[in-house]
């Protein structure tokens, strides 16, 4: 008979409020087994460890059930006190009787009596349970960086400046991402590219970062550690090696329709071009769409005036294979279309634009040189209304945009206000807001700035149609405060859109096997304790990819994502998880069905002499690498003579909690 | 079916994946979202764990209503776990229905890491079409309820 020791945790009164945990506690001193039971108030501290040591070494127990929180609270803390008093780790079972229990019912009874059961449950489980060893494997000391803007490149910087290599895959032609193409950043108005364009020169100039740009990251297998990537690195017909960026091809390039996606499709580029004078790689690439010679045949101007010798028309696809220790997601986000808010007649209307096309028509490189003009017509804008919140904080039923706040829209319509104000004094600035939100280090003074300073007008209110008279957009909106109704005949109109995940989140997350959120950004391990880590092992995140974040969140985010990416390999060997699958061979028959499923190829075959009451021979039997196996348990269920049988669930201990639970 | 005894309470059990649902779970209890005690749930690595078996044998033992929570199609911690497990199940769901187990005591949910008002949502809904239903008399006679 085993000796196993139940603890019950008050956490407080999060735990003890709603489940009387005395009753719990004494109630399971009557199941078989159970040798010693005890409550105290906070399991997980110091005081209640030491309770937990001593009553191992003092019963003699094989075992112990936590009633607490979640496992994926204090599974592991709970798994260390028992290492640390002779107990095999894996002989430990927690009841979840917080989150699962005392959280979610009011009726202290009702409570009482269902932590009972999970409690009994874990007991039955418990008894199950085998001493398991954790195994170890290697780790490639080589960081994956998805995504090459502020994000990507501070988070490469930090690894790369610890010893380690990073590669950076960015899907654009150029790293720099969406900082680059923003004129000025709040709260100081500094000039974003000023202040980026140095660490993407720093990125390309330090030896342990590797740039792949223009690429895609296509496939990813493994696991923390040990991940294989398959890197797409898509032709640009230009080789990076000897292309000296002298933009001499974009010149002669008589192809120049193409929409410059840099400046938001705003004005022509050539099929031959590099996105923006600071580009790194500083590199043309063209766009086969585009070109005439990609297209037709004809053409080959660029050829003709490279003095380097860099065109290539016959160049392919690249796939680069790789080995990673650590992935970061730094996938970025894009604004939303607001096309379909019929309201703010964005598609019909030129003169509608969103913050970031305005951000391009304020800046140097720009289409417009900097010169704030009207795209439709080129003329000076006299009278401009902003408007926030568009596709932000919706109601998540209209499916009309995003639920959550954007984050950022505020403080970059307050710093366009002011840059506006302050460039054109004769230009009247409105802004309609729900509500102003500027919670940052020196965002609430800037915020007054440009409403007391700047004499920016701020409009508590709501917009319900911008329709076009003359050459006037006719902005009708509701001012809450002095509750009426008014009218502005504007000539330009700003939406400040919400901004979502970049389109290819979705399927790199995937590919991780990364959770996400039902927006699609990555979700991370804790929200709090966590928060730059994704649940699966190994993947780490930064920037707006997990969620909406201004420059210097996401500069933060990016090096606390560094730090945990550095943490992990600087380690020589990880602990593997014990709990993965084991093939009895007495059963296997070799039928090759748990193969066909299992997702890590983690199954062999081999030849094997089976010994058991009455066999003795020569079989083919089902063996699993317990360095692959991540533990799924989908060939347990697969084979059907039942000798595939999972570690830490297996088949007696699941039933013993069916059976429990039940009774 | 009638219910008999009127201190009934459906036992129900919940096979919630690791990752994904019994995250769910989690968030549903720090977010105090609440849902009735019947519910007791089971964590399983994927819901690919499920073996049919369990199942039959938490009918067998007198369950009233069985839910299997799993990463949404695409988003399986284990890549493709999930979708082993909505064929195996939709066929045994299938099965069941022929032995006289209504289709309403059985049911698959897909409920990611972020659901927590999902996940209490589901088991409301669930705890709901049970009680309805009544309580469980099919396998009665090798079931090992109390009476």
């Amino acid at each position: 008979m085993q000796k196993i020791g139940v603890f019950v945790c008050w956490c407080g009164s999060n735990i003890a409020g709603t489940v009387d945990v005395e009753a719990v506690a004494e109630a399971l001193k009557s199941v078989p087994g159970v040798v010693y039971s005890v409550s105290y108030q906070y399991m997980c501290s110091a005081a209640g460890q030491k309770l937990i040591t001593d009553a191992i070494n003092e019963y003699k127990l094989d075992g112990i059930v936590v009633a607490s929180c979640s496992p994926r609270m204090h599974e592991n803390t709970f798994r260390k006190t028992a290492e640390a008093a002779g107990l095999n780790p894996y002989m430990v079972e927690i009841a979840n009787i917080r989150e699962q229990c005392s959280w979610i019912h009011k009726d202290k009874e009702e409570g009482t009596k269902k932590a009972i059961v999970l409690a009994k449950a874990a007991v039955a489980k418990l008894k199950n349970d085998k001493p398991l060893k954790a195994g170890t494997s290697q780790v490639t000391k080589r960081a994956l960086v998805i995504g090459g803007g502020i994000a990507g490149i501070q988070t490469a910087l930090d690894v790369a400046d610890a010893g380690y290599e990073v590669d950076i895959v960015e899907q654009r032609p150029t790293i720099g991402g969406r900082m680059a193409q923003l004129d000025k950043t709040f709260p100081t108005l500094d000039c974003s590219a000023c202040i980026l364009t140095p660490k993407m020169v720093e990125a390309s100039q330090n030896e342990k970062i590797n740039i792949i740009s223009y690429a895609k990251v296509e496939k990813v297998s493994g696991f923390v550690g040990s991940f294989k990537a398959t890197i797409r690195k898509k032709a640009r017909f230009v080789d990076e090696t000897k292309c000296t960026g002298c933009s001499l091809c974009m010149q002669k390039c008589p192809s120049k329709k193409g929409k410059d996606e840099f400046n938001m499709n705003m004005n022509n580029r050539p099929a031959i071009y590099i996105p923006f004078a600071q580009a790194i790689p500083n590199v043309a690439v063209i766009d086969p769409e585009q070109c005439i010679k990609l297209k037709t045949g004809k053409c080959g101007l660029c050829e003709k005036v490279c003095a380097a010798g860099a065109i290539n028309y016959k160049m392919e696809d690249e796939l680069i294979e790789r080995e990673y220790g650590a992935i970061v997601v730094a996938t970025g986000f894009k604004p939303i279309d607001p096309s379909p808010l019929n309201e703010y007649g964005y598609a019909e209307n030129a003169d509608v634009v969103t913050s970031l096309e305005l951000e391009r028509l304020m800046n140097a490189a720009g289409p417009t040189k900097g010169t704030l003009l009207r795209p439709s017509d080129g003329k000076h804008p006299h009278e401009i209304v902003f408007i926030q919140c568009v596709g932000s904080r919706c109601d998540e039923n209209t499916e009309r945009g995003k639920p959550y706040c954007s984050k950022i829209c505020c403080m970059y319509t307050a710093k366009h206000a002011m840059l506006i104000r302050d460039k054109y004094p004769d230009t009247n600035v409105h802004v309609f807001y729900i509500d102003v939100r500027t919670p940052g280090k020196n965002f609430d003074e800037f915020y007054r700035r440009a409403v007391e300073q700047y004499g920016v007008d701020y409009i508590k209110g709501m917009v319900g149609k911008v329709a076009k008279e003359g050459d006037k957009l006719m902005v009708r909106g509701s001012d809450l405060i002095n509750n009426q109704q008014v009218e502005i005949a504007a000539d330009l109109v700003v939406l400040a859109t919400a901004i979502e995940p970049d389109p290819s989140a979705r399927s790199i997350g995937t590919m991780l096997t990364a959770s996400m959120d039902t927006n699609d950004f990555f979700t991370e391990a804790h929200a709090k304790l966590r928060p730059v880590e994704s649940p699966t092992a190994g993947i780490f995140l930064s920037g707006v990819a997990q969620g909406p974040k201004d420059v210097p969140e996401t500069v933060a985010q990016a090096s606390a994502a560094a730090s945990k990416v550095i943490g992990l390999l600087a380690k020589d060997h990880l602990v593997t998880n014990p709990c993965v699958a084991e093939s009895n061979e007495l059963m296997c028959n070799g039928c090759s069905q748990c193969e066909k499923v299992c997702p890590y190829g983690a199954i062999t075959y081999i030849e094997k002499e089976v010994r058991g009451p009455g066999v003795r021979e020569v079989r083919r039997i089902a063996q699993v690498n317990p360095a692959v196996c991540q533990g799924c348990g989908a060939c347990t269920v697969a084979c059907p003579s039942g000798a595939m049988d999972l570690k830490g669930f297996s088949n007696k201990q699941i039933m013993a909690e069916v059976d429990q639970i039940c009774l | 079916m009638s219910v008999t005894n009127p201190n009934w309470k459906p036992k129900i059990v919940a096979f919630c994946c690791n990752w994904c649902s019994y995250a769910g779970a989690d968030l549903a209890g720090s977010g105090r979202m609440s849902y009735p005690a019947d519910v007791k749930i089971i964590r399983v690595p994927c819901s690919c764990r499920v073996n049919p078996m369990f199942i039959l044998r938490a009918f067998e033992r007198g369950a009233d209503g069985v839910i299997i929570c799993g990463c949404h199609p695409g988003d399986c911690h284990y890549t493709s776990g999930n979708y082993y497990a909505r064929r195996r199940l939709t066929m045994l769901f299938s099965m069941l229905d022929y032995l006289g187990i209504e289709r309403g005591r059985t049911r698959v949910e897909w409920v990611s890491a972020a659901e927590g008002a999902k996940f209490s949502k589901t088991m409301n809904e669930f705890v709901e079409t049970i009680t309805n239903l009544g309580e469980n008399r099919k396998l009665g006679d090798i079931r090992c309820k109390k009476s």
